[in-house]
């Protein structure tokens, strides 16, 4: 069999970046280009905006601290301790990732739902997560989990074992070694890993509708609000989408900045 | 007084390692895989024995080791100056003596200058003093150094063992070096030649060279030209 030419070969890969990066582009630009000036200041009017984004920033960053203190926890000791145990644990978390978000709703509703697995005990107990703004919360945390523990993991595995080994002779205790040589070191892989998750959890659509219903005020966070929109008028979504690109992307700035890439030098944080 | 004495299977190893250090200086020599690293990792509490115990000054040592240890690539804290590296083991104090002790070492040590360096912008024999002056601000009762200059050039390796060499004699602690460079018996009081998990032989170097009890000890005895594969 004969080899494409080699500017074939270049031509093909000229193409093909042309074409799918044209492809993620062009439903972004529409968003921006398709709305008049004074139709995005309307739409920033609409009664949906105000509550659902105020919703959305509290639940986001709940789950994210939820997910950044237990995760960080279970990614050190899967990271520390390899064997049959922790292979297990590490496919655990990476559940919610493979299972579609409708599916996670419907599970998270049998499973804490007030007819669910744990209902009724939690209802014994006054609590009754379903349909409040903890069941957003629950909802997100559990499908954004998987990008962050996949990342803590990676980073935490990539810190050199002798520092740790180290730092115990000098006395340090186990919990100390941690928080003073492994979480700084990790520290570039887990800024990363709370962005890609706290994107996720701000995007989180399925699960939340499911398991929490969209309750303006209490369940409808923005991806909700701006469905709920499109019901009756598509401008007033766009200006609701736009709103939302604009928060992810200015969280995702910040979190860039917050990352101690200054103090490290990338090479070394990413490197050995 | 560091007493060793620790038994340990693991693979094909077998180790069952008896030692015992005074204020001296012991160079543990061996080949590749004979189990020097391996009685390393058992005095660092990173490995447990099978049977034996560790004890220093008759304290037996369980999980808080309180020895120091300076591994072979010096293992500075990549994210913390070289005062904050020195500052490490010193906690429960206040700051202003946590400074000052640790300051005091690297000044000993010839570090004094490099404070606020990172340590990936020091060369290898500032990496030493160091994580040296690191080990020691704790005042350690005894000592682990891990080829201490198998990370250096040449020229570096030799002169940093003429200070190592001195500044040892000076602190008169219980110190074992591990290696497999012939060249850094002339630290040590007393060589002690690990082969296949066993001391084969120990003692001065003067002893060891008038009666090699293997072919591995012969060639301790020899000069670094004798070794091709250690040859600079």
């Amino acid at each position: 069999m004969r080899l494409p030419r080699a500017n074939a070969w270049g031509a093909a890969q000229a193409c093909a970046s042309a074409l799918l990066a044209g492809f993620l582009l062009v439903p972004v630009a529409a968003l921006v280009l398709t709305l008049r000036w004074a139709e995005f200041r309307d739409g920033l009017r609409n009664p949906l905006l105000l509550p659902a984004l105020r919703l959305s920033l509290f639940t986001t960053s709940s789950s994210l601290f939820l997910v950044v203190v237990l995760g960080s926890l279970l990614a050190w000791r899967i990271a520390r301790n390899p064997g049959r145990a922790s292979r297990w644990m590490e496919t655990i978390t990476q559940l919610p990732a493979v299972i579609p978000p409708a599916v996670a709703g419907v599970g998270l509703l049998l499973a804490f739902g007030r007819r669910g697995l744990f209902g009724g005990w939690l209802a014994a107990h006054g609590i009754a997560p379903a349909f409040t703004t903890p069941a957003v919360v629950m909802a997100e945390a559990f499908v954004s989990a998987p990008f962050f523990v996949q990342a803590a993991i990676a980073a935490f595995r990539r810190v050199d074992e002798n520092l740790l080994v180290v730092a115990r002779t000098l006395g340090a205790s186990p919990f100390r070694t941690f928080l003073r040589v492994g979480l700084p070191l990790a520290a570039p892989g887990l800024v990363a890993g709370g962005a890609m998750s706290w994107a996720r959890s701000l995007g989180e659509f399925g699960a939340t509708l499911l398991f929490a219903g969209n309750l303006t005020g209490r369940t409808q966070t923005l991806p909700l609000a701006v469905y709920t929109a499109m019901e009756s008028d598509l401008r007033a979504a766009q200006a609701l989408a736009l709103v939302m690109v604009a928060v992810a992307f200015a969280l995702l700035f910040v979190l860039r900045r917050m990352a101690p890439g200054g103090v490290l030098p990338a090479a070394e944080a990413r490197g050995a | 007084m560091l007493e060793v004495r620790v038994a340990r299977r693991i693979g094909t190893l077998d180790l069952a390692i008896d030692l015992s250090l005074d204020r001296e200086t012991v160079l543990v020599a061996g080949p590749n895989g004979s189990g020097k690293s391996t009685l390393l990792r058992l005095l660092l509490g990173v490995l447990r024995p099978d049977a034996g115990r560790i004890a220093v000054d008759g304290t037996v040592l369980f999980e808080e080791r309180r020895l120091a240890y300076v591994p072979q690539d010096y293992a500075l804290f990549p994210h913390l100056d070289v005062l904050g590296n020195a500052m490490f083991g010193l906690s429960g104090l206040d700051r202003r003596e946590r400074v000052r002790r640790a300051t005091a070492w690297l000044d000993r040590l010839g570090a004094g200058h490099l404070l606020r360096r990172s340590p990936s912008a020091l060369s290898g024999g500032e990496r030493q003093r160091v994580a040296l002056a690191r080990a020691l601000v704790r005042t350690p009762r005894a000592l682990l150094l891990d080829e201490p200059f198998a990370s250096l050039d040449p020229i570096a390796r030799h002169k940093l063992r003429a200070s190592l060499s001195g500044w040892l004699r000076e602190w008169r602690l219980p110190a074992l070096i591990v290696s497999h460079d012939p060249a850094d018996a002339v630290l040590a009081d007393r060589v002690a030649v690990v082969e296949r998990g066993r001391i084969v032989q120990q003692g001065t170097l003067d002893e060891l060279r008038g009666a090699p009890a293997s072919d591995f000890v012969a060639g301790l005895s020899g000069t670094v030209q004798a070794m091709p594969e250690r040859a600079p």
